[in-house]
C-alpha cells in the first residue's frame, strides 16, 4: 500500500512537473533509457547534470559580474549550459538560456543579468523538486515504464 | 524489389549493429546521455570529452571507427576544426552536435564537411539513422577506386579526373565556362572532352590526399589570386604541389560540397516545397531545432522510408522532409538551392572566392542566401552560371558519399532562413554567383551519386538507399539493409511516383521515376530511400544520374524544397513546361547541365519527391535554368572561374574561417 501510494504520488509529482513546464519530452526519453541494466539512469543523469553545471553557474556568475560584460564568453558558457540542461529536459532552464543568448547577441547586459537570475531560480527549484522525486522513486521501488504525462 | 522487401520486412532497426561510433563532447551530462542512446541503438560506442583525444584515437587507427559524433563547442578545440581534420585526414562521416541550431552554425558545419547536424538534445530516432551516413560514405569510396573506367562516375577517382582535367582545360582555355568545366570535367569527362578519361587504363592516378596542408595551401593560393583569378591552374601552380590536379581538388571538394550542398539543397528543397512550413519553422527560434530534427538526415532518411513522404503526398512540412530525404533529392535540393539563390541576385561576393565557410557566414548574414547556393550547384554547364557542373552528372558516388547530405537537415533549417530572397543561395559555397561554380561542383558530386540527369529514369540512383551494401559496412554485419540493387531505381523514385501533381507534377509526371517505378512498393523504396543514397553506387553505375543519390540525403530534402522562390522550375524534363523553364535557359542547356534535374526548381513546385526525381532527370533544366539565368547574369564568369576552385576554398573553410 505504501508502495502504491508512493507510486501514485510519484506519478502526480511527475505530472505536475510537466504541467508546470519544468520538464519536457527529453525527460521521458531518459526514462525510456532506464531499464534493468540501468535502473537509476535518470537519477544518475540528473545528479551528474547538477554537479557539472554548478561550475558553469559559478562561471556564469563571475562573467556577469564583470564590467563591461563579455558577451562572447557569456554566450560560450551558455551554449554548453543550454546543451546540458536540454539533455535532462529542463524546459524552463533551457528557455531562459535561449533568452540569455538573445541578449548576448543584442548586447543587452541588463537583460542577461535579469534573465540569469530567473534561470538560476528555476535551476535551483527544479533541483529540489527532482531530489524529492527521486527520493520518492526509491521508496516506490523500481520505476514503471516511463509514462507520458497526460 | 526483393531487396526492398527485405528491408521492409526487417522487423526492427535497420541500422547496423556494432557500428563503431566515437562520441565527443566536453559536457559530461550530454556525453553520458549520448552514449546511452547510442548503446541503445546497439552501436559500439567510445567516448571522450576532449577533441584532441578524439583526434589521437582516430589517427592511431582510422579503421577503428565508422563514424564520429562531436559537439561543436569544445574548450580544447573548435568542433568545426575537428570536423575538418577528421574529414580531411580520415574521411570519416562526422555528425555535429549543438545546442544551437542557427543557420550559420549549420552552414558552417556543412561547409566543414559535416554529414549531419543534430540539435541537442538528440533523440533516439535521429541516432538510429546515422549509420546511413556511413553506408553512404563507404559506398562512394570503394566505388571510386573501382570505377577506373568511368572517372566521372565514381566520384572519386581523383586520378581519373586528373588526366583529363588538365587536357580539357587547355582545350577550353579562354572559356569562362572553363572553370566550371573543370569541375564538370571530372564529371563529364566522358561526356565532353574526356575521351581520355574513358580510357580505363588512363585512370587511376595516385590519389592525392587532400591534407590539411594542401588545404591551407589551396586556400592561401586562392586568396592570393583573388576570386577572379583563382583558376585551378593557377592555384595549383601556387600551391606547387605535384600530383594535385584540379580534378583532385575539385572532386574532393565537390564531394564535400556536394554533400553540403546536398544537404543544403535538401534543406532548401525541403524548405522550398514547404514554404510555409519552413517559414514557420524558420520563424521561431525553434525552427532550427525542428528543422533539424525533421531534416536531419536521420529524420530525413527516416522520412524517406515513409511512403507517404516519398510519394510526394506530403507536401506538408513533414512531407517535405521526407522528400528531402530521398536521396535523390539531394541533387534536387542542390538545384534548388541554386535555384533559390538565383532567384535572388547572386552575390558576387559569394563567388569571390569566399571559402565555403565564408560563404556561409556571409549567407548567414544575409540570412537568406544561405540556401540558394546549394542549388546553384547544379550548374548548368554551358550557359548557366550555375555552378553545377553536373552536366555530366556522372554518378559520382564517391562524392556524395563523402558527405552525406545529412547535412540536409541543417540545410533545411538553413533553407528557411535563406529563403529565396537570400542571395547567396546559401551555403557558403559561394553560392552567390560563385555558388554556381560551387554548385556545379556539388552538383557534380552529388550527382555522381545520383546519376545526374542522365537518366531521368534512373531514379534508381536514389536507390542507393536500398542499395546500400551491407557488405561495405565492415563492422556491422548486422546491417540489415542488404544492398538494394540499384536496379531498384524506383526506390528513389518513389518520390516521384507518388507525386500527384504538385507544381512539380508537371515535370514530375514526366519523370520517369514515376512511370518507371517498377511497382515495387514505394514503401520498399522508401526504406531504401531512407538511405541517403549512399548506395549511389548502385545507381551510379549506370551513370544514371540519379541525382537523387546525389542528395546524399540532404539533397533529398533539398529537392523537395521545391523552389522556395517558387520560381523553381521543376527540374523534370518538362522544364519546358514550366514557365520558368522557358524563361531561363534553354532547356537544352539545362539538360546538358544535367543538374537541371537537381535544380530544385522542379522540386520547388513539386512535392518534394518530385524534386528528387527531378534530379534524376537531367532535364531538370527547369530549375537549373532558372538559376542559371539569374546566375548567369552576374556570376557566370565568376563561377566559371571559381567553379571548382571556388568551392574548394569555401569548403576548406580555411579561408573564410
Amino acid at each position: 500500500m505504501d508502495r502504491n501510494n508512493s507510486r501514485r504520488q510519484l506519478a502526480a509529482m511527475k505530472q505536475s512537473l510537466f504541467d508546470q513546464g519544468h520538464l519536457d519530452e527529453q525527460f521521458i526519453q531518459l526514462e525510456e533509457l532506464q531499464d534493468d541494466a540501468n535502473p537509476n539512469f535518470v537519477e544518475e543523469i540528473v545528479t551528474l547534470y547538477y554537479r557539472d553545471s554548478s561550475r558553469l553557474i559559478s562561471s556564469l556568475e563571475q562573467t556577469l559580474e564583470r564590467n563591461p560584460l563579455d558577451f562572447n564568453k557569456l554566450d560560450t558558457i551558455m551554449h554548453q549550459f543550454k546543451g546540458s540542461s536540454s539533455s535532462i529536459g529542463a524546459k524552463k532552464v533551457k528557455a531562459e538560456s535561449t533568452l540569455i543568448r538573445e541578449y548576448c547577441r543584442t548586447g543587452n547586459a541588463e537583460g542577461c543579468r535579469k534573465s540569469f537570475q530567473q534561470m538560476k531560480k528555476e535551476y535551483v527549484a527544479l533541483r529540489k523538486r527532482l531530489e524529492n522525486y527521486f527520493q520518492l522513486a526509491r521508496q516506490a521501488g523500481p520505476m514503471d515504464r516511463a509514462s507520458r504525462p497526460k | 524489389s526483393q531487396y526492398y522487401r527485405r528491408i521492409m520486412d526487417d522487423s526492427g532497426d535497420r541500422f547496423p549493429i556494432g557500428m563503431r561510433v566515437l562520441a565527443v563532447d566536453d559536457d559530461p551530462t550530454c556525453l553520458l546521455v549520448l552514449e546511452t542512446l547510442l548503446r541503445r541503438c546497439q552501436y559500439h560506442v567510445t567516448t571522450t570529452s576532449q577533441a584532441r583525444t578524439a583526434l589521437t584515437m582516430l589517427r592511431e587507427n582510422k579503421d577503428k571507427f565508422d563514424l564520429v559524433i562531436s559537439d561543436v563547442h569544445m574548450p580544447d578545440m573548435d568542433g568545426f576544426k575537428l570536423l575538418e581534420l577528421v574529414g580531411l585526414e580520415m574521411d570519416l562521416p562526422v555528425i555535429m552536435l549543438s545546442a544551437y541550431g542557427d543557420t550559420k552554425l549549420v552552414m558552417k558545419g556543412i561547409s566543414h564537411g559535416a554529414c549531419d547536424y543534430l540539435l541537442k538534445p538528440v533523440r533516439l530516432e535521429e541516432l538510429k539513422n546515422i549509420w546511413q551516413h556511413v553506408i553512404r560514405k563507404k559506398k562512394s569510396d570503394p566505388k571510386e577506386k573501382n570505377k577506373a573506367s568511368k572517372p566521372d562516375k565514381t566520384t572519386s577517382d581523383s586520378g581519373s579526373g586528373l588526366r583529363s582535367a588538365g587536357t580539357e582545360n587547355t582545350d577550353e582555355n579562354g572559356k569562362l565556362t572553363k572553370k566550371r568545366k573543370d569541375q564538370d570535367e571530372d564529371e563529364d569527362e566522358d561526356k565532353e572532352n574526356g575521351n581520355e578519361n574513358e580510357d580505363p587504363s588512363a585512370q587511376k592516378k595516385p590519389r592525392v590526399v587532400w591534407s590539411v596542408e594542401l588545404h591551407r595551401k589551396f586556400v592561401a593560393a586562392v586568396n592570393q589570386l583573388g576570386i577572379d583569378k583563382a583558376v585551378p591552374k593557377k592555384i595549383l601552380d601556387m600551391m606547387n604541389v605535384e600530383n594535385i590536379t584540379r580534378e583532385n581538388k575539385y572532386r574532393l571538394y565537390l564531394k564535400r560540397i556536394s554533400c553540403v550542398a546536398n544537404q543544403q539543397a535538401s534543406m532548401v528543397a525541403a524548405l522550398g516545397s514547404a514554404d510555409q512550413s519552413y517559414l514557420r519553422m524558420g520563424g521561431s527560434g525553434h525552427f532550427h531545432n525542428n528543422a533539424f530534427r525533421s531534416f536531419s538526415p536521420n529524420g530525413i532518411i527516416g522520412n524517406l522510408n515513409t511512403p507517404t513522404g516519398l510519394n510526394g503526398h506530403g507536401f506538408s512540412p513533414s512531407g517535405l522532409l521526407q522528400l528531402g530525404q530521398s536521396q535523390s533529392f539531394n541533387n534536387s535540393s542542390n538545384d534548388q538551392l541554386k535555384f533559390q539563390s538565383t532567384i535572388t541576385p547572386v552575390n558576387q561576393n559569394i563567388l569571390q572566392g569566399m571559402p565555403m565557410s565564408i560563404g556561409f557566414d556571409h549567407l548567414q548574414n544575409n540570412s537568406k542566401g544561405v540556401f540558394p547556393v546549394q542549388n546553384l550547384n547544379t550548374d548548368v554547364k554551358p550557359t548557366f552560371p550555375i555552378p553545377n557542373k553536373f552536366p555530366d552528372q556522372r554518378p559520382k558516388v564517391a562524392i556524395s558519399s563523402s558527405h552525406p547530405p545529412s547535412l540536409g537537415i541543417s540545410n533545411n533549417g538553413l533553407m528557411l532562413e535563406t529563403h529565396p530572397e537570400g542571395k547567396h543561395g546559401g551555403i557558403g559555397i559561394g553560392y552567390g554567383s560563385s555558388s554556381s561554380s560551387v554548385a556545379s561542383q556539388h552538383s557534380e558530386f552529388s550527382f555522381s551519386m545520383l546519376d545526374q540527369g542522365r537518366h531521368s529514369d534512373n531514379w534508381s540512383s536514389v536507390v542507393p538507399l536500398s542499395g546500400i551494401q551491407t557488405n561495405s559496412f565492415p563492422s556491422s554485419e548486422c546491417f540489415r539493409q542488404t544492398a538494394i540493387p540499384p536496379s531498384d531505381n524506383m526506390a528513389s523514385l518513389p518520390l516521384q511516383s507518388g507525386y500527384p501533381g504538385g507544381s512539380l507534377a508537371d515535370n514530375m509526371a514526366s519523370l520517369p521515376l514515376q512511370a518507371g517505378y517498377p511497382g515495387g512498393s514505394l514503401a520498399d523504396v522508401h526504406s531504401q530511400v531512407g538511405y541517403p543514397g549512399n548506395l549511389p553506387f548502385q545507381g551510379w553505375e549506370d551513370r544514371n544520374q540519379d541525382a537523387t543519390y546525389h542528395s546524399n540525403v540532404t539533397c533529398g530534402s533539398i529537392n523537395s524544397l521545391a523552389p522556395v522562390n517558387g520560381a523553381v522550375v521543376p527540374p523534370g524534363r518538362t522544364t519546358t513546361n514550366s514557365p520558368l523553364h522557358t524563361k531561363f535557359c534553354d532547356p537544352m542547356q539545362m539538360k546538358q547541365a544535367g543538374f537541371a534535374e537537381f535544380t530544385e526548381c522542379s522540386s520547388s513546385r513539386q512535392p518534394r519527391a518530385n524534386i528528387v526525381s527531378q534530379q534524376r532527370f537531367s532535364n531538370n533544366l527547369g530549375s537549373l535554368e532558372y538559376l542559371a539565368s539569374s546566375m548567369m547574369e552576374q556570376e557566370q564568369d565568376k563561377m566559371k572561374l571559381l567553379g571548382g576552385d571556388f568551392i574548394c576554398d569555401s569548403y576548406s573553410g580555411g579561408v573564410s574561417l
